[in-house]
């Protein structure tokens, strides 16, 4: 029996769960004796000049190992300071709040915040630009100079209205989907070393390669001059994704001080100087008929960028890649614009902008179905695209490989009860329940393994004692990759797992490979392994016919034991073992890179089941049931784990999380006691219904699971906000949907009856 | 993030501790549990040149049932509080109120006697002090003096207690009446109360409605007239100017005191 | 000034500056890394870990404050044949993480619950962890692990 699609504990856990992991922070390393602790000094202020940086008073200080300021960086090829364009240490103006400006090394790691503090700089205020609209108007520009805000636009460059013309019915409305943080619990840190003209940096990342090409581009060293290895990582969610400043500063630092240098930054830090995610302000427009079929959708997005470009430009684009979601729409129009302000940057958080896509159109489904009065699940289920009509392409242009969408809500519903629940809701309005209830349901595709032609990297090789070892070009820090692809070996080879040994990040152990995010690994990675066991098995075919002198064709593998045996012939067979003593010097394995030029689009449905205090303002999610459909599940557990978290994460956008800035463009929420991280005791248990339909993009059928919940989870939580007050008019509340906000709704609503 | 440096000494006793504050004067922190003052250390927002470190006066540390009232401890801790025999039975708001600070780490550390010392007025505790008309003893240089709790909160993290004084016993009567509630709303579990109410018998703390935990006197008084449970309520934020944050506006906060004062007089009319 | 703890069943003694926090104090001195540094605010519990058996947040206390006083880490869980606990063991059997970082505080978290409630339903469970935050799970599966782990022991 194969072990793909079983539950497989993670192997792992035990060392997780007895000595720790090793972060960052955990290293030990005899290379790194004697470090430099790194601490950034970081403006206090969201957009101001420099006038005077006077680090002397730092400098007295015993056990300051040095003070580098952008005056100091005279070592590295010089940038095109064009708009957008992000600089190490800030050099004559900061534009954003907790930017980096100086960097100081002590001998001591307490003493850095102390000597940090000493340091002076002179700042001369300019007017601040905080939100998309003051972006806008350009009154003040971030980069003089040029002469808009706006640094990158794309889609239709003029809106038709003809497109609605023929509509019974049309809605419009302005949404906001929040900036958030991706907060994972292990903040950013590096470590640097410099030797023998050669940079070896340790990073808390998603992608070690990436953060060599960003490294070795931005410090104009050889390719072969950075090593970039990866300890143990405490999560990422998008945000660490490549090189930020700070890492690329440190290891500018180590070169330029010949010492060691070890920095992890404080949550506050990270709050601020860790790239943000989401903040983009929609403009839907949906039209149709009183019948509930939707004929055009416009979905018009205003991408705040943050102070620099880091992945604003991009994300927009994918936002109107997926705009129309998992529906059949006759017109569809998308345009963006990406604006600047004098916020922290915005980059990849856990979905990318296609979660900002799907709460677009699942919002303009709702809007259009309280229009026209008829139930959102059914306005839904008379616009989704067919299971005949895949593959599917849309009309901005993605084409959707496989999917069962209708079955996938009608599951949904029926898992929730869905019947039962309108029915209950209809009881609580009778009798005027202080709880309201309210069901939400989002149905959803989305992209994953986007890029696919830079594919991923694995090398496997089988040891002369049995055992294997597994190196794989993703960058797992959570997923579980270790478990999952010594699963797809054992399936493949026969060795069981436990003689198995999955690693993965050191740029110098294999020299190419893209990383974890996209939720690209199992389809890549996975892949890739996949493809190295069938070239090693294949190897290991001829081997076995040479030791037994016969066919290879009559060679067969028995995958419950791993021993090769001739067809029809008794006896013990060859083991992997003595296969890779007969292969000699250059062992049994194989070096795979699996690309393929489709990306793959998983989907789903949620419903979830909110409890609105309308006395109170107070929502609470009480169930959350989904169904979600990346395809054949290689270990159920691992799957299950990340559409938990994805749930999670959805969910508090809805209900909780926003970074939030003053009209100085500070920001207040720079901790967690201010950000408000969702917790256990604000979360219900989550019920998840299987469904898989394969794809033939790649050979496991499989597509990604690790953004799906996100993607779901946002718009079905709001939804069930709104719609526990639906019967008092309320048609729209924005994200988060805090007690305040729903207070102000239901008074609102009061009042205008 | 690290503290400023500073100079640790530890009390072994009360005693200890005066003579420890009164020679170090206005540079000197007294630190119990830490849970308020060490946050701030570490932002930077605090920077004592010297904490003496009271956490280890185990004589401050009882809840004890006297004739007329019951006896707290200063350096009692939630957890304490909030699983004592005696106060389920005698004083359950407190233990309710308690079990309901923080998280279960801050419990363990927080002290009742910190939290009073700091004045906080979103702190849970001295609003139901404060409703339980409890009252605060106080060490210090000229001896020992009694503060009720109505005189104790002068404004924002401002109390009646003097640089050199140290708090050290909460007297809480025993109430006429059993009946008794708690209502807090938070953004989180975890969070400080956006507003708080606690209702023993006809009295009723507030917490975060100001500059300090207040009484709600109009509906004292009204229920006192015999109004029904949903007048006197309506009348929780009088004279109250809760401040204005990210969590509430002062409107929003107002409304949240009428509706929680209104449930919690319901539920302890539910438990009378 | 000198901290003298017992750790894990073992007594330790160092030299420290007085501002040094525990947090550090075990990672640095004690050289014991499992326990993670998360917010520095005394909200996410990455740091938890059982002074005198009861969970407190070790960035939020003085190494000096525990002079004298026991600590135990998520290694001092560990058998010495390396075997997990029951808490341990349901972590793994139910997938109750997934990057492992704030696993240690929450399995030190769990470890304090359990101790103090040794039959929690699952809402008492969630508010027990309030003060120990996980990006990956969603919590769900250390819900879980928890209710395991208590059935486990009965």
């Amino acid at each position: 029996m194969s072990i793909l699609g079983t539950r497989v504990v993670r192997t792992e856990d035990p060392r997780l769960l007895t000595t720790g992991a090793t972060y960052l922070e955990d290293l030990r390393l005899p290379e790194l004796q004697g470090a430099a602790y790194a601490t950034f000094v970081r403006s206090p202020m969201a957009h101001a000049r420099i006038t005077e940086i006077d680090v002397s008073a730092a400098l007295a200080e015993p056990g300051v190992v040095a003070v580098l300021t952008a005056r100091d960086l005279d070592d590295i090829p010089d940038r095109p300071a064009g708009a957008g364009a992000e600089p190490l240490l800030a050099g004559d103006v900061v534009r954003f709040a907790g930017e980096p400006v100086a960097l100081v090394l002590t001998e001591e790691a307490y003493q850095g915040e102390d000597v940090a503090e000493l340091v002076s700089v002179d700042y001369e205020e300019l007017p601040v630009v905080v939100g998309v609209d003051q972006g806008l108007r350009d009154e003040t520009l971030l980069f003089p100079g040029t002469d808009s805000n706006v640094v990158s636009t794309g889609g239709a460059e003029a809106f038709d209205d003809a497109a609605f013309a023929d509509c019974e019915v049309v809605v419009e409305r302005t949404i906001v989907n929040q900036r958030v943080a991706a907060a994972p619990l292990e903040v950013r840190a590096t470590a640097a070393i410099w030797a023998d003209d050669r940079m070896t940096l340790w990073v808390s990342t998603q992608n070690v390669h990436g953060v060599r090409d960003a490294v070795v581009d931005r410090l104009g060293l050889g390719k072969g001059a950075v090593r970039v290895i990866a300890p143990d990582v405490g999560g990422g969610f998008g945000a660490k994704i490549g090189a930020d400043r700070e890492t690329i500063t440190v290891g500018w630092a180590a070169r330029r001080t010949g010492r060691p240098v070890r920095w992890v930054e404080t949550r506050n830090e990270n709050m601020v100087g860790m790239s943000h995610g989401r903040a983009q302000v929609h403009t839907v427009t949906i039209g149709g008929s009183r019948d509930g079929r939707v004929s055009a959708y416009r979905l018009d997005i205003v991408q705040d960028c943050g102070a620099y470009i880091r992945l604003g430009t991009m994300l927009p684009n994918l936002t109107m890649l997926m705009a129309s979601g998992v529906y059949d729409l006759p017109r569809v129009e998308t345009a963006y614009r990406t604006v600047l302000t004098n916020t922290t940057p915005i980059a990849a958080y856990r979905g990318a902008g296609r979660p900002e896509a799907t709460a677009a159109i699942e919002r303009a489904m709702d809007l259009f179905a309280a229009e026209i009065g008829m139930d959102a699940a059914e306005v839904r289920r008379r616009n989704l695209v067919p299971p005949d009509k895949f593959p599917f392409t849309t009309k901005t242009g993605a084409t959707y490989d496989t999917g069962e969408y209708a079955k996938a809500l009608d599951t949904v519903l029926d898992a929730a009860g869905y019947e039962e629940l309108r029915a209950e809701q209809r009881r609580r309005r009778e009798r005027g329940d202080p709880r309201q209830l309210g069901i939400g349901v989002s149905t959803y595709v989305e992209i994953t393994g986007g890029g696919p032609e830079a594919g991923e990297t694995a090398r496997l090789s089988v040891h002369t004692d049995g055992t294997v070892t597994v190196w794989t070009g993703s960058s797992p820090h959570g997923q579980g990759h270790a478990t999952a692809w010594a699963m797809l070996v054992q399936d493949e080879l026969g060795i069981p797992m436990d003689r198995i040994t999955v690693r993965h990040g050191d740029t110098d152990v294999l020299t190419e490979g893209v990383g974890t995010f996209g939720s690209r690994s199992l389809q890549l990675g996975g892949t890739a392994v996949h493809n190295a066991a069938v070239e090693v098995k294949e190897r290991a075919r001829e081997l076995a016919a040479e030791e037994m002198e016969a066919d290879p064709a009559d060679l067969v593998l028995d995958t419950e034991n791993g021993t090769w045996t001739v067809r029809g012939v008794p006896g013990q067979g060859v083991a992997w073992a003595q296969l890779a003593e007969r292969a000699g010097p250059d062992g049994l394995s194989a070096d795979t890179k699996f690309a393929t030029k489709q990306a793959t689009f998983p989907f789903g449905a949620h419903v979830a089941v909110v409890e609105v205090d309308i006395e109170t303002g107070v929502p609470r999610l009480v169930r959350h049931v989904t169904v979600d459909d990346a395809g054949p599940v290689v270990n159920p557990i691992l799957a299950e784990g990340q559409r938990h978290g994805g749930i999670a994460q959805g969910a508090a956008q809805a209900l909780y999380e926003e970074m939030a800035y003053d009209e100085y463009g500070n920001p207040v929420t720079a901790t967690l006691m201010d950000y408000t991280f969702v917790t256990a005791a604000e979360l219900p248990s989550f019920e998840l219904v299987a469904m898989e339909t394969p794809t033939s993009v790649n050979p496991l059928g499989v597509k990604g699971i690790g953004e799906a919940g996100t993607i779901g989870s946002t718009p079905a939580v709001q939804s069930a906000v709104v719609d526990a007050l639906a019967h008092l008019g309320i048609r729209h509340i924005d994200m988060p949907a805090t007690p305040e906000r729903v207070w102000t709704a239901i008074n609102e609503a009061r009042t205008a009856q | 993030m690290i503290p400023p440096k500073f100079v640790y000494r530890r009390a072994g006793s009360a005693e200890e501790a005066l003579s420890l504050v009164a020679e170090y004067g206005d540079d000197a922190k007294l630190i119990a549990g830490g849970h308020s003052l060490l946050p701030l250390m570490k932002l930077r927002l605090a920077q004592p040149e010297v904490l003496v470190d009271i956490g280890r006066v185990r004589e401050l540390s009882y809840i004890r049932g006297e004739a007329d009232h019951i006896a707290i401890g200063a350096l009692t801790r939630y957890h304490d509080l909030e699983h004592s025999e005696l106060l389920a039975e005698e004083l359950p708001l407190l233990a309710h109120a308690s079990g309901r600070v923080g998280d279960p780490q801050v419990r363990h550390r927080g002290t009742i006697g910190g939290s009073i010392a700091h004045g906080d007025a979103a702190s849970d505790v001295p609003a139901v002090v404060l409703a339980l008309d409890g009252t605060l003893v106080v060490s210090g240089p000229s001896g020992v003096r009694e503060i009720p709790s109505g005189e104790f909160f002068h404004g924002p993290f401002e109390t009646a207690l003097e640089p050199e004084e140290l708090l050290t016993e909460i007297r809480l009567p025993r109430p006429a009446s059993s009946s008794w509630a708690f209502q807090k709303l938070t953004s989180r579990a975890i969070d400080w109360a956006v507003v708080a109410v606690a209702v023993q018998g006809r009295s009723v703390g507030l917490v975060n409605m100001g500059s300090t935990p207040l009484r709600a006197t109009a509906v004292e008084r009204a229920l006192a007239d015999g109004a029904a449970i949903p007048d006197a309520a309506a009348q929780a934020a009088e004279g109250t100017s809760p401040f204005p944050d990210r969590n509430a506006s002062t409107a929003y906060r107002q409304h949240l005191a009428r509706v929680l004062t209104r449930r919690a007089l319901e539920e302890a009319g539910s438990r009378a | 000034m000198n901290v003298t703890i017992t750790v894990n069943g073992e007594k330790t003694s160092h030299e420290v500056e007085d501002r040094t926090l525990l947090v550090h104090h075990l990672r640095d001195a004690v050289g014991l890394t499992a326990t993670n540094i998360g917010c520095d605010t005394s909200t996410c519990g990455s740091c938890t870990v059982l002074l005198n058996g009861e969970s407190v947040k070790s960035c939020t206390v003085l190494a000096a404050q525990v002079d004298g006083d026991e600590i135990q880490t998520l290694e001092g869980l560990t058998g010495e044949d390396g075997e997990m606990d029951a808490v341990q063991n349901a972590f793994q059997q139910k997938h109750a993480l997934q990057c492992g970082f704030c696993t240690p505080g929450m399995v030190m978290a769990a470890t304090s619950l359990l101790r103090e409630n040794p039959d929690p339903t699952e809402d008492e469970i969630r508010m027990a962890l309030k003060g120990n935050l996980c990006r990956c799970t969603g919590y769900h599966n250390i819900v879980q692990a928890i209710l395991t782990a208590a059935e486990d022991a009965r």
